[in-house]
C-alpha cells in the first residue's frame, strides 16, 4: 500500500519570500500525523498546496496515489478539508451549510447524511440556526463535521481544535482515533502539545524548513535535550538565576514547578546544582515533547523575516 | 479505490443554486432593491425624460409696441413649447434671467419692428438659447417660425398681403413610423428595460464570485470536487429568475402607465431576453473573475454601465456616433438588446427582421462564457 501523502520537494514563493521550502512528507496511511510549527512557519501553505488549493513553485508528489499538481481534482473527491479560518458560509443555516457540502459530493442519502452529523455533533436542535451566529467554537465543530461529511480517506486539519473546549477535543481526538483505526490518515496542525501527544508521528517546520520529523516518542531523545525539574520556596529567583546560566538553553515553569533543559549535560548540570545552596530540591528528569518543542522554536522563534 | 467523477455532474450545480437562492433569500435589502428598481426607474424616467421638450421658460425682451407685437406675444404666451416667464423691457433684465437660468431662451421682439416689416425690411427676430443644454434648444427654435407665421398671417392682409411669406416651392412631409405620436416613452421603456437589466444583472454576479473570496467561503468551496463551470451555472441562473420577475413587472408598467403598444412576436422577445439576461450575467460572472474584492467589481462595473447608456443607442442616436464609437456599441450586449426589443416591440418584427442581432447576442454570450471560464482561478 501507498503512502496517503508523499511529496518532495515542496516549494511556494509569495514575492520573493520563500514561505515554504523544499518539503518533504511522507504520511503512511492511517497514520495521524501531527504537524508542527511557529506562527508563519508555512503549515497552511504546505496543507494548500496538498490539496490543489495552492500552486506549488516547484516539487511533486502525490496524496491518495494522485499527483498533487495534475490530479487534486481526484484528491479533493476523497479528502475533508478544515480550514484555520472558519470558512462556511455564515448567512445559511447549520443545515443549509451541511447539506450544501453533502450536495457538492454528490453523496446519495443527503438527509441521511446530515441528520447523523447533527445527531452526533449534537445540534439537532439548532440546525435552523444561521452559523454565523454560532460561538467560536461551535463553528470550530461545525467546520469540522463539514469536512468528515462525504467519510474521507484523508484528513487535513488545519487548527482544527482552536477555541474548543476541553471536553470537545477530547470527543475530537476519539473520533480521529477511531477513524484512524478505520484507516483513514489525518495529517493536522495544531500547536497544542496535549495534541501533539496524540499523533503517532510529528514533523516540525520552521521558516519553511523542515527540522523535525519522526515518531512522536522519538522526538524527546532526538533533539538531545537533557532536563532537570527544580521545586523551590521561590520560584522567581531560580527562575533568575538560571536564565542565562552556563549550559541553561531553556527554562520553563510547569505548574508549580520549574523545568530546566540544554543540551550541555554537564554545564548544566552544574548550574542547576548550585541552586541547592538556596534550598532548592532538584532532580533529574526525563525530557519531555513540550521541552523539546519550546527549545526547538524558541531557537526559531521568529518567522517573520 | 472509487470511480472518478464526472467532470461535469447537474447535482453540483444545483447543490450551488439551490445554496445562492437561500442566500438571495436571506439578504432581504438587495432582493428589494432588485425588484424595486425596474419599477422606481421606469416610473422616474418613463415620466422624466422627454426628447421632445416643451413648457421651457423664456424671456421676451419687448422693444415694439403694436398689434403685431401684442398677437406675437399672445401666441407665444399661447403656445406649449414657451412659458413666458417675464416679458422684459431692456436688454438687462432679458440677460440676467438667462445667465441666472430662470429662463432657457430670449426672445427679442427689436424696435420698429412693425413699422419695418410694413415697409418690407424683414425685421430680425431673435431667439437666443442657453445652449449650455444643446439637447432642448433645437425643437423650440423651429417652433418659434410656425408660430411667427401664424400669429402674423391675419394681420399681414390686404394691402400688406405681399408680405405675408409664401410657402415654398415644395412640401416636406416628415412620418414617424411606428410611434406615430413621436411619443418618448414608446422608445424609453423598451431601452429602459434593457438598462435596468444591464445593471442589476452586472451587478449582482460581479460579486459572486469576490464575495465568496473575501468572506473566505472560497476556500471550502474550492477544497470540495465542485468544477468551475458548476460554479458558475449554478451562481447564474438563480438571477436569470431574477431578470424574469423583472421584465414582467417593466412590461405591466409600461403597459398600465405608458399604454406602450406591443405589435411584434412575444416568442422572438423572449428569446432576445433570455440571451440578454445571460449575456449580462455572464458579463458580469467575467468581472467577478477578474476583480479580488467586491470594491473592485464595483469598480469595474461601471467600466460596463457608462458605455452602455452612452453608446448603446438608449441616450444618443447611434448611426450619429463615429465609426469606432459604433464599433464599441457592437460589443455591447445592450446595443443588440436595444434594436431587438424595438422592432419588435414598435416595429411588429419577428425572428426574421432580429435573426442577425439575436446570433450576434448569442456570439457574445458564448465569448463571455468561454473568457469567464478562462479566468476561473481554481487555487486561491
Ligand atoms: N497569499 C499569501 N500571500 C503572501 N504571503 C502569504 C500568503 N499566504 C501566506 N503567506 C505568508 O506565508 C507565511 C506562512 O504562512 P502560513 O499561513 O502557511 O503559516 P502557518 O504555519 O500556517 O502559521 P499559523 O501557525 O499562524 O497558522 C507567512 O509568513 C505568511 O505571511
Ligand atoms: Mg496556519
Amino acid at each position: 500500500m501507498t503512502a496517503a501523502i508523499s511529496v518532495t520537494g515542496l516549494t511556494k514563493r509569495f514575492g520573493d519570500r520563500t514561505v515554504v521550502d523544499d518539503l518533504a512528507l511522507e504520511v503512511p496511511r492511517g497514520a495521524i500525523y501531527g504537524f508542527l510549527g511557529p506562527n508563519g512557519s508555512g503549515k497552511t501553505t504546505t496543507i494548500r498546496m496538498v490539496c490543489g488549493l495552492l500552486k506549488p513553485d516547484a516539487g511533486r508528489g502525490r496524496a491518495l496515489g494522485f499527483d498533487v499538481i495534475s490530479e487534486s481534482d481526484r484528491i479533493k473527491e476523497r479528502t475533508g478539508y478544515m480550514t484555520q479560518k472558519f470558512s462556511l458560509y455564515e448567512d445559511l443555516s447549520i443545515r443549509e451549510n451541511l447539506e450544501f457540502i453533502a450536495r457538492l459530493y454528490r453523496l446519495d442519502d443527503v438527509k441521511g447524511k446530515v441528520d447523523e452529523s447533527l445527531e452526533k455533533l449534537g445540534l439537532s436542535e439548532r440546525a435552523a440556526q444561521l452559523a454565523g451566529r454560532l460561538s467560536g467554537g461551535w463553528k470550530q465543530r461545525l467546520a469540522l463535521a463539514a469536512c468528515m461529511i462525504h467519510t474521507p480517506d484523508l484528513l487535513l486539519l488545519d487548527e482544527p481544535t482552536a477555541g474548543v473546549d476541553p471536553k470537545a477535543r477530547r470527543d475530537f481526538w476519539d473520533e480521529i482515533r477511531r477513524y484512524s483505526r478505520q484507516g483513514v490518515t489525518t495529517l493536522v496542525s495544531t500547536h497544542y502539545m496535549d495534541e501533539a501527544v496524540q499523533c503517532d508521528s510529528i514533523a516540525y517546520i520552521a521558516y519553511g524548513r523542515k527540522l523535525v520529523d519522526a515518531p512522536t516518542r522519538d522526538i524527546p531523545k532526538l533533539v538531545g535535550l537533557s532536563a532537570w525539574r527544580i521545586l523551590s520556596s521561590d520560584l522567581d529567583a531560580a527562575e533568575a538565576a538560571l536564565r542565562g546560566a552556563p549550559g541553561v538553553e531553556l527554562v520553563a515553569r510547569f505548574g508549580a514547578e520549574l523545568h530546566a533543559a540544554g543540551r550541555g549535560g554537564t554545564a548544566l548540570a552544574s548550574s542547576v546544582s548550585a541552586l541547592k545552596s538556596s534550598g532548592a530540591t532538584v532532580e533529574p528528569m526525563e525530557a519531555g515533547l513540550e521541552e523539546a518543542f519550546i527549545h526547538l522554536m524558541s531557537h526559531s522563534a521568529d518567522n517573520f523575516r | 479505490m472509487t470511480a472518478a467523477s464526472p467532470a461535469f455532474a447537474w447535482s453540483r450545480v444545483v447543490a450551488v443554486f439551490l445554496k445562492e437562492l437561500v442566500q438571495m433569500r436571506r439578504d432581504r435589502l438587495t432582493f428589494a432593491v432588485m425588484v424595486m428598481m425596474p419599477v422606481m426607474q421606469l416610473l422616474l424616467f418613463g415620466y422624466a425624460i422627454n426628447n421632445d421638450p416643451r413648457h421651457l421658460p423664456t424671456v421676451v425682451e419687448v422693444r415694439d409696441d403694436g398689434p403685431m407685437t401684442r398677437s406675437l406675444l399672445a401666441s407665444l404666451k399661447a403656445s406649449s413649447f414657451f412659458d413666458i416667464v417675464a416679458v422684459a423691457r431692456d436688454d438687462v433684465e432679458g440677460d440676467r434671467l438667462v445667465r441666472n437660468g430662470e429662463a432657457v431662451f430670449l426672445i427679442v421682439i427689436p424696435e420698429r419692428f412693425e413699422e419695418r416689416l410694413v415697409r418690407g425690411e424683414r425685421p430680425q427676430l431673435l431667439i437666443a438659447a442657453d445652449a449650455t443644454d444643446p439637447v432642448a434648444a433645437a425643437g423650440p427654435v423651429a417652433a418659434l417660425d410656425a408660430i411667427a407665421r401664424s400669429a402674423l398671417a391675419p394681420e399681414l392682409s390686404g394691402a400688406l398681403r405681399p408680405l405675408a411669406p409664401s410657402a415654398p416651392p415644395y412640401e416636406i412631409v416628415a412620418h414617424r413610423r411606428y410611434n406615430p405620436a413621436g411619443i418618448t416613452a414608446f422608445n424609453i421603456v423598451p431601452g429602459l428595460l434593457g438598462v435596468i437589466l444591464t445593471m442589476t444583472m452586472v451587478m449582482i454576479t460581479s460579486i459572486a464570485l469576490t464575495r465568496e473570496i473575501e468572506r473566505g467561503t472560497m476556500e471550502t468551496l474550492l477544497s470540495t470536487p465542485v468544477r468551475p463551470v458548476e460554479i458558475m451555472l449554478g451562481k447564474t441562473t438563480p438571477y436569470i429568475l431574477v431578470g424574469a420577475v423583472q421584465t414582467v413587472l417593466v412590461a405591466i408598467a409600461g403597459r398600465v402607465l405608458f399604454h406602450l403598444p406591443f405589435t411584434g412576436s412575444p416568442l422572438t422577445l423572449l428569446v432576445a431576453l433570455t440571451l440578454f439576461i445571460a449575456a449580462n450575467l455572464m458579463l458580469g460572472y467575467l468581472i467577478s473573475t477578474v476583480a479580488r474584492t467586491q470594491m473592485q467589481a464595483m469598480q469595474l462595473t461601471f467600466f460596463v454601465f457608462l458605455p452602455s447608456i452612452l453608446l448603446s443607442g438608449f441616450m444618443f442616436p447611434f448611426r450619429a456616433m463615429p465609426a469606432w464609437a459604433q464599433g464599441l456599441g457592437e460589443a455591447l450586449p445592450l446595443t443588440h438588446f436595444l434594436r431587438i426589443a424595438r422592432t419588435v416591440v414598435l416595429k411588429g418584427g419577428g425572428f426574421d427582421a432580429t435573426g442577425r442581432e439575436l446570433a450576434t447576442l448569442a456570439a457574445i454570450l458564448a465569448v463571455l462564457t468561454i473568457v469567464s471560464l478562462v479566468r476561473f482561478r481554481r487555487t486561491l
